[in-house]
């Protein structure tokens, strides 16, 4: 493939892949961005160019001992149920957004510690980019020429070039894209985990390749290799001395797993639910089997191919190559490439957080920000950030450009290994040790560095660059105690796995030693405190950390303001005074409020800068190690109470509400009850009036006309038999609700029931003139209580006599069915209920105030004992609201009673 | 003749008083509800109002109000209450807003003849 296409086809596949981190962050709450898979093969950026091409190029040298870098992590994946849950727990307690920051914040927002930290993390993370362009380099030479070697290029022709600045743009975009550094940066995570895939796909085509189609399978590539190679050697673990080094080598990939900045970023910072975690713990050891089942075939595959001469670390190139399929080699330089990309990117993002929190805003910037006039800090720390980006990826590409040994992608990759793994004894111990202190830490990591450039680092300089072996095998200026492979003449580990045993042997017994003999300061051991007792951390959350001292709200208002920007900080001001329930008139700041906004300002600017922040306005006193403990139990124990009393209050407050609304009941029923014998009371009342005034007239009055005095005895027959109806129609009412009276059902035609209540009001209808239409429906058979439905006929048209016009009423009555249920419906042209009573018409003594005749002649009863037996048929009686002109009922019964 | 204007939506009970009332010599008018009390008030200005509170369209607190507000009526008319109405709040309301006198229904006929003669007795 000709250059020119080969680099097409990166810049096509680097465009596809901004566009994946964009549709990321367009969709970050889809069920696909947010899948926990993808935080699982995030992980996954542990395998860069290093494991896609360095395995086969160390199984085809060492044999089987490429397997340590995995197994470490795999042996680490279900101790991640407790440690990673700690550290994820602590750092999105804290908003931490880095290793560093991890690390200075438990000494105490050590500045030193911090800085020292990011540099360690720099050592490890420049070589291994440069490791990784290197990567990029030789195999877009392997594949684009088919020879192996670097020809002379320049900056400006060279494509790594151009491909490393396209990286920087990447993660400078996605990674920077909110000041808060402990946020997720979805964008950037789901293009790693689509770019996990594409690797491992790739690889394992490889693998099926060489192992299938090359060979006759794996027992035909074993058996070949078994005559033709040296087996032995590159199949079992080389004894005692071999299972040493295999058990520091599996120490060394552990240590790495947690502490890499990058696996630090992805499963840590970059953590947002459960979930994943439970994912993680079978996806990641499962993608590290699946990538690592070919290696060994392709190196052997490789070997009886190519033979020793080639670079074993390209097999899965030449391979192809060699027998002229060139796509595979495509495909295999593209899977490279993306594990390049994600380990770049993620690398320098991690990077670039901690250069700015940790080294270049709290050593340089911070007066600078603090002092700032204009309120663009947040401008200025994402800038910040983007041009540690920049610097790092040009950094390392000048290291792989000007210093390019010729040494296996394997052993450049240890000395990140190496490094990082320093940072083990404060890390780890730390978290579990609440005396660890500062300067043990402090110490401890440059000791182990030290060790590090002695017995791995200067050895490798003078034995690749130099060419000169005399340092290694005599030792430093000759002292054989002093050779940098073995100390003391001890030949028992090989090089790398030497200068992890006496570098972690100094660093950790100088952590422990200086720990003990000089205590911390009192902030150091608080925070020793929490991190060792996390959980409480997340009970107590502002109230862990122990402060004494003044400030006042407003200054350190003025710095959140400042560096989060007005409305972040307002807004986690509320937030802040909701939680404690702090008076906003408050002017001093307590120690809640005083780590609340430590908290925030980390995420943003360190932990070490915020501390330094908040010290500038704050008067802090120092706080004895017995106050600490003190307060830390007092702050449990009135958590605890508090916890019991407020949950006793909110019982008490639901057992309240409970009450009054039993009592609103009881008072509604109490006033129904009232108002009901008030009415029935007036009902009464008004036709015993009525009797006792005319018995009266005529009992005072002797000389009375004859027929006056019938008249005055008439009203008294007149009101004694509405008493009568009245008190029938509340014993009806009353044994109707309380469900004494039975229904008798038999089977009916309805229509003859509205037929014959027609029938009972024809006279007087005939009388006043008023038309009563009804249309008969034979087949409406329903079972019902005759007597009672008739009585609701009855009721219903009578009333609707009472409202229609003098001369022309009509009245007219519809009988509909469908399966279900049936419908009538009683409408007449009369005045109509008012809109305001459609609801209460139903009531009891409910009178209309529209009636046409002056005298209402009912008891006030009738609709109510219509509704109660219409409900104990099992159906519905209410007046459409709907209309205009005139009123209309409407009954509906079931046809089968449920 | 003092002139007694009748406002109940009972007619028996309206038949009745009528009857004893024009017998000692009042001259009476009648109406059935709130609203024809208001018109015949108006037109009649009489003397004395028999009201009743619960009836059709506008109830007897309401006639109380209005002729509490109107300039002349307010000087020239009483009224007297007979209601159903029991509870000690709808009287004091009714005197609240004018009624010189509150009869509970059922009422006697002699207690409420002699209240009318007192309130319409000119040294009264």
């Amino acid at each position: 493939m000709s250059k020119t296409a080969l680099i097409a086809l990166i810049f096509v596949y680097l465009g596809i892949l901004f566009l994946i981190a964009f549709f990321a962050e367009k969709n970050k709450g889809s069920k696909l961005v947010s899948h926990p898979a993808i935080y699982g093969l995030s992980l996954a950026v542990y395998c860069s160019a290093w494991t896609y091409y360095g395995s086969v190029g160390m199984a085809a040298t060492s044999g089987i001992e490429f397997l340590t870098i995995y197994l470490g992590p795999v042996i680490a994946a279900p101790l991640w149920v407790i440690v990673l849950k700690k550290i994820i727990l602590l750092s999105k307690a804290y908003n931490i957004s880095s290793i560093a920051d991890f690390i200075s914040l438990r000494y105490g927002n050590s500045r030193s510690l911090g800085a020292l930290v990011t540099l360690v993390c720099l050592a490890s993370i420049i070589p291994y980019i440069s490791l990784q362009l290197k990567a990029i380099s030789e195999t877009f030479e392997i594949v684009s020429t088919s020879t192996i070697g670097i020809e002379g290029t320049s900056v400006i022709t060279d494509s790594t070039f151009y491909i490393a600045l396209i990286l920087a743009v990447f993660a400078s975009f996605f990674g920077t894209l909110s000041l808060d550094a402990s946020k997720n940066r979805t964008g950037v995570m789901f293009s790693v985990a689509a770019e996990s895939i594409l690797k491992l796909t790739f690889f394992v085509i490889v693998g099926v390749y060489v192992t299938f189609y090359v060979f006759d399978g794996t027992t035909d590539l074993y058996e070949q290799a078994n005559l033709d190679l040296n087996l032995n050697k590159l199949s079992t673990i080389n004894g005692l001395n071999g299972g040493i080094n295999w058990y520091f080598s599996i120490a060394l990939s552990f240590l790495a797993i947690f502490l890499l900045p990058r696996q630090f970023q992805t499963s840590v910072v970059e953590f947002n639910n459960r979930k994943q975690l439970k994912t993680a713990i079978w996806l990641f050891p499962l993608y590290l089997l699946l990538f690592n089942v070919f290696v060994i075939f392709i190196a052997w595959g490789g070997l009886l191919i190519l033979g020793n001469e080639s670079n074993a670390d390209y097999f899965t190139l030449l391979i192809p190559l060699h027998f002229g399929d060139k796509w595979l080699a495509v495909l295999v330089f593209l899977g490279g490439l993306s594990a390049v990309i994600s380990m770049v990117v993620v690398s320098t993002v991690a990077l670039s957080t901690m250069l700015s929190n940790n080294l270049i805003i709290p050593y340089g910037f911070l007066k600078k920000l603090t002092n700032n006039k204009s309120l663009n800090n947040e401008k200025t720390i994402k800038n910040i950030r983007r041009l540690c980006i920049f610097s790092s990826i040009i950094l390392a590409y000048l290291l792989y450009s000007m210093f390019n040994p010729q040494v296996s992608l394997f052993s450049i990759g240890l000395i990140s290994f190496l490094t990082i793994a320093q940072l083990a004894p404060s890390f780890f111990i730390g978290m579990f040790w609440n005396r660890g202190s500062a300067l043990g830490s402090k110490v401890g990591i440059l000791l182990g560095m030290s060790v590090i450039v002695f017995t791995y680092l200067l050895p490798f300089f003078t034995e690749n660059v130099l060419n000169n072996n005399k340092f290694v095998e005599e030792g430093l200026f000759g002292i054989g105690v002093l050779k940098p492979y073995a100390l003391f003449e001890i030949e028992l580990l090989n090089p790398v796995n030497h200068a992890l045993y006496w570098s972690l042997l100094l660093n950790t017994g100088a952590y422990l030693v200086l720990s003990v003999i000089r205590k911390g300061n009192y902030r150091e051991r608080n925070y020793g405190e929490m991190f060792v007792n996390s959980e409480k951390v997340i009970q107590l959350k502002e109230n862990a950390f122990v402060w004494k001292g003044e400030a006042y709200v407003e200054d350190i208002q003025n710095i959140l303001i400042r560096f989060l920007g007005q409305e972040k900080a307002d807004k986690a001001l509320k937030v802040f005074r909701k939680r404690y329930q702090v008076n906003p008139e408050e002017k001093l700041a307590d120690a809640r409020f005083i780590n609340f906004s430590e908290r925030l300002l980390t995420g943003a600017v360190g932990s070490a800068s915020a501390k330094i922040l908040i010290s500038n306005v704050a008067k802090e006193k120092p706080v004895s190690l017995v106050e600490v403990l003190k307060i830390l139990e007092e702050n449990r124990e009135t958590i605890s109470v508090n916890k019991s009393l407020e949950e006793q209050s909110q019982k008490l407050i639901k057992l309240t509400s409970d009450l009054k609304l039993a009592n609103e009941e009881l008072k509604i029923q109490d006033q129904l009850k009232d108002d009901f014998l008030d009415t029935v009371a007036h009902e009464l009342k008004t036709p015993i009036t009525s009797i006792k005034a005319s018995s009266e007239v005529l009992s005072e009055d002797d000389d009375m006309p004859l027929e006056l005095q019938q008249r005055f005895l008439g009203n008294i027959i007149q009101d004694t038999e509405r008493l009568n109806v009245l008190i029938n129609d509340i014993l009806d009412l009353e044994k109707m609700a309380s469900g004494r009276d039975m229904l008798t059902l038999k089977s009916h035609r309805l229509d003859e029931c509205v037929q014959e209540a027609i029938h009972g009001i024809s006279s007087i209808a005939q009388k006043e003139n008023i038309d009563v239409r009804f249309q008969p429906v034979s087949n409406v058979v329903l079972e019902f209580d005759y007597s009672k439905i008739l009585q609701v006929f009855t009721n219903l048209l009578s009333n609707a006599l009472k409202f229609v016009p003098d001369k022309k009423g009509l009245i007219e009555v519809f009988l509909e069915h469908n399966s279900e249920e049936i419908v009538c419906t009683i409408k007449d042209n009369g005045k109509g209920i008012p809109e305001e009573d459609i609801h209460l018409i139903f009531k009891k003594f409910y009178q209309s105030k529209n009636q046409t005749f002056k005298k209402p002649t009912g008891s006030g009863f009738g609709l109510a004992i219509c509704q109660q037996i219409v409900e104990m048929h099992g159906g519905e009686i209410y007046a459409n609201p709907k209309l205009k002109i005139g009123a209309e009922i409407i009954i509906k019964l079931p046809k089968f009673k449920s | 003749m003092k002139k007694i204007l009748l406002v109940d939506d009972e007619p028996n009970i309206i038949m009745a008083l009528e009857y004893t009332l024009r017998k000692n010599n009042y001259d009476i008018f009648i109406a059935r509800d709130g609203e024809e009390a208001i018109v015949l008030s108006e037109k009649l200005q009489p003397d004395l109002v028999i009201l009743d509170i619960m009836m059709p369209k506008v109830d007897g607190y309401e006639v109380l109000d209005y002729l509490r507000e109107h300039e002349t009526l307010r000087h020239t008319t009483q009224t007297i209450i007979i209601s159903a109405k029991q509870k000690e709040s709808d009287v004091q309301k009714a005197l609240s807003l004018g009624a010189k006198e509150y009869i509970k229904k059922p009422f006697s006929m002699k207690k409420l003849l002699s209240t009318v003669t007192d309130l319409l007795t000119p040294n009264h």
